[in-house]
């Protein structure tokens, strides 16, 4: 205590760390740091809106600038949350427009933003300039004008893979003339033809710090070299519709437009491409890391061609018209690659269209030896194939693969793909997120418990035999966050056993499982830090036997107790509230 | 507890609709046929026994499988121009006075009657009957959707067909506000 420095001493300090965890160390130290703390953190992220309420986070945090926030669980992308779930942010806006009138940043995933909300947010937050909306629904383009109308100082807004309500394209009209402070804009989303194109070259134009503008469909090939040329600072650029009958003029002024931009490094959008058109990228295609081609519908020749001007990729995003034949390919080429997408071109055709195997995961895995991110939608795997890509990149953190037939065994031997997940677990001692995919039975649980120790993130489908399966991953995986199940039998038992364990964890969700409702309300009952969640369209849970199966859960942990938002097909399994209900 | 699992209730089958299907109800899927349907369409006459050794032709879909997000789905719909089979075609339901929208899948519909009849259930209200001269006149509540040109129409006036090729969403209005939409 003699030894302690003054405040503002411990305060500067404290500015320099910025990670989440080690701000949460530093806080635990003693009491005076403690406070010290609370007051200068400018950061909060809030996993789940639910964990905890805007007032609690208010009260603790007094002076912050920045906030994200997620809503939903994941399998929200899949539509296996019902609308009407939840996760609105409109509560958290209204308590931060008295609290944080100086809030700068709002970062959203999966919330239900309204027009209301956005509304709100343009009057009471003076200096706000990023606004961030990822996967978010429920506004419109109302919305987005008051944004533009009223924060004269945004910097960044992006409403990557939103739904929005696209009623009219007028609402870029709405930046004033005098907003030039734009750095990131990204309205690919938006779905209309429509959009005020002159209004948008007018603000592209006075912006000199833009940095990363993504379009959308509405934007014509032949408008995109008059913006790059209005922007030829761009690092980051998202095409409109990249296609169009080729003409000359078009072609070399739109080659001519894209090797002004000397810094760029980063392109997206090419939806609807004509191949025609993608020799003007040649000039650029030397300095770029990050392509993501995922609509774009052009076969492997036209792929392979372009990938191959690209040595310093570092991510690709590609739908399987790749093929085997191109992934090799990118093998060979991009040895700089660290993240591989490869999406369906057709997830619901019965019979392959495209000639992608497990092989050109496997040529990947071989032939770039910085690979640490994999999504890979594919119709056969292997054992052998597995553990060859696990043996090759032991720097793998993030494996995702989905055989998109559910219950596909090993192609060569019909046996489990056990024992090649068993290999990514064993041999990528780092991965942090899994998804599994194929016939699998417990065994593979096995290996994931015993060696997914850094694990933070699983996904599981229609895989599993019993509960010893849940049990060996709720047991074993010690940094285990989120965990997601669907379509597997699981019940009571391994849930009920490591009830503890979901504490440690940020959420659980378990549809077309085996948990009975009575499972269901012993938890809510023993685990108060717990919101235990059953989703039932159908009917309520206790109109059936406590035997039978629920629907859906959704298990979370929270200092907030349950929520009060919740519409008629949830139902709360806290005591308390479920009797009120 | 343990006893009263109820296992088979749960367990996952891929078998051919008909074949001993597990009795939990799962989401209705938009390619739902009969086993006839799959049989007339196949160039050769088959029993079910040989149905069970062969790749089924037709794929039974699964909700949110393959995990692909709506938006790619729908990016690739559009250019594959498919007119049957696909993702489904889920449009969002609104009833005045509720507080929160629902989602249902057209597809699983074969007429009006069955839509209007699935709507009430869903929402605890009643329609009633439509006719072509006086619409939902005389009921609680009247359905109206919002077809492609943006235009807020009574549902029931153009053919099934036409109907579903054309509506983006449902929305349902309190039958004082929908006074005089039937009435050309």
């Amino acid at each position: 205590m003699a030894y302690s420095f003054p405040d503002e001493v411990l305060e500067h300090v404290f500015s320099f760390i910025q990670s989440d965890k080690d701000r949460n160390a530093v806080s635990l130290v003693c009491k005076s740091w403690y406070e010290i703390e609370r007051w200068c953190r400018r950061k909060v992220f809030i996993g789940n809106c639910y964990a905890v309420s805007p007032r609690m986070v208010i009260r603790r945090f007094p002076e912050v600038r920045s906030i994200k926030l997620k809503g939903k669980p994941h399998f929200a992308d899949f539509n296996l949350v019902p609308d009407g779930w939840g996760g609105y942010v409109l509560p958290w806006i209204a308590e931060m427009a008295g609290a944080y009138p100086w809030l700068e940043e709002i970062r959203l995933k999966r919330m239900v933003v309204t027009d209301e909300s956005l509304e709100l947010i343009a009057k009471s937050f003076k200096n706000f300039k990023v606004l961030v909306l990822f996967s978010c629904e429920g506004f419109s383009t109302d919305g987005l004008a008051a944004i533009a109308a009223s924060c004269k100082n945004l910097r960044e807004l992006d409403l990557r893979e939103s739904e929005v309500d696209d009623l009219s394209g007028h609402w870029l009209a709405h930046f004033p003339e005098t907003c030039t402070s734009l750095v990131s804009l990204n309205i690919s989303c938006l779905r209309s033809d429509e959009v005020s194109f002159s209004a948008l070259e007018r603000l592209v134009g006075r912006c000199p710090n833009l940095r990363s503008l993504r379009l959308n469909r509405a934007v014509t090939l032949d408008k995109i070299a008059n913006i790059l040329r209005r922007a030829p600072q761009l690092v980051d650029f998202g095409t409109g519709y990249y296609a169009a009958e080729l003409q000359p003029d078009v072609f070399s002024n739109l080659a001519g437009a894209f090797s002004s931009c000397k810094e760029l490094k980063s392109l997206s959008g090419f939806w609807d491409v004509v191949p025609a058109y993608l020799p003007a990228l040649y000039s650029i295609c030397p300095r770029l890391t990050s392509l993501n081609l995922s609509y774009a519908t052009i076969q492997s020749p036209d792929l392979i061609k372009l990938v191959s001007h690209c040595p310093r990729l570092q991510r690709l995003l590609v739908l399987d018209y790749v093929e085997d034949s191109g992934l090799e390919e990118l093998a060979s080429s991009c040895k700089d690659l660290q993240e591989l997408r490869v999406f369906p071109s057709d997830p619901f055709g019965a019979e392959p269209n495209v000639s992608l195997t497990e092989q050109g995961l496997v040529a990947v895995s071989l032939g770039c030896p910085k690979l640490r991110s994999v999504l890979y939608f594919c119709r056969r795997m292997s054992n052998a194939a597995l553990v060859t890509i696990a043996q090759n990149r032991p720097n793998l953190t993030r494996f995702r693969l989905c055989i998109i037939e559910p219950k596909t065994p090993d192609y060569l031997t019909l046996e489990p793909l056990d024992v090649g997940f068993g290999a990514i677990v064993e041999h990528c001692k780092d991965l942090s997120r899994l998804s599994l995919s194929g016939l699998l039975t417990d065994h593979v649980f096995e290996y994931i418990g015993t060696y997914g120790k850094k694990l933070e993130m699983l996904s599981v489908a229609f895989a599993g035999d019993s509960d010893l399966g849940l049990h060996h991953v709720l047991s074993g995986c010690e940094s285990l966050r989120k965990l997601e199940i669907r379509d597997c039998p699981f019940g009571d038992k391994a849930l009920l056993a490591n009830a503890a364990k979901l504490e440690t964890m940020r959420s659980l969700w378990m549809s077309s499982c085996a948990v009975s409702f009575g499972a269901c309300k012993l938890l809510g009952q023993k685990m108060p830090k717990l919101n235990v969640e059953v989703i039932d369209e159908t009917e309520p849970p206790d109109s059936r036997p406590e035997s039978c199966p629920v629907d859906k859960l959704y298990i979370y942990r929270s200092v907030a107790g349950p929520r009060f938002d919740m519409p008629p097909f949830v139902w709360t399994m806290d005591e308390a509230v479920r009797i009120l209900h | 507890m343990e006893n009263d699992l109820n296992l088979k209730a749960t367990e996952l089958r891929l078998g051919l609709p008909g074949s001993d299907e597990p009795e939990r109800q799962m989401i209705p899927r938009p390619n739902k046929r009969t086993l006839s349907d799959i049989v007339s369409e196949g160039s050769r006459s088959t029993t079910e026994e040989d149905h069970q050794d062969t790749a089924p032709p037709a794929k039974l879909q699964i909700v949110g499988w393959p995990p692909v997000r709506s938006y790619r789905k729908n990016c690739l719909q559009g250019k594959k121009d498919e007119v049957e089979g696909g993702t489904g075609m889920y449009v969002k339901v609104s009833v005045d006075g509720a507080p929160y929208l629902r989602k249902i899948d057209l597809k699983v519909y074969r007429s009006y009657p069955q839509l209007l009849l699935a709507l009430e259930n869903m929402f605890k209200l009643t329609i009633g009957a439509y006719s072509e001269r006086e619409g939902y006149n005389g009921s609680d509540y009247a359905p109206t959707y919002e077809d492609r040109d943006g235009d807020w129409m009574l549902v029931g006036d153009v053919p099934w067909e036409m109907f579903i090729s054309s509506c983006k969403r449902l929305r349902i209005m309190k039958g004082s506000e929908a006074r005089g939409l039937g009435c050309v």
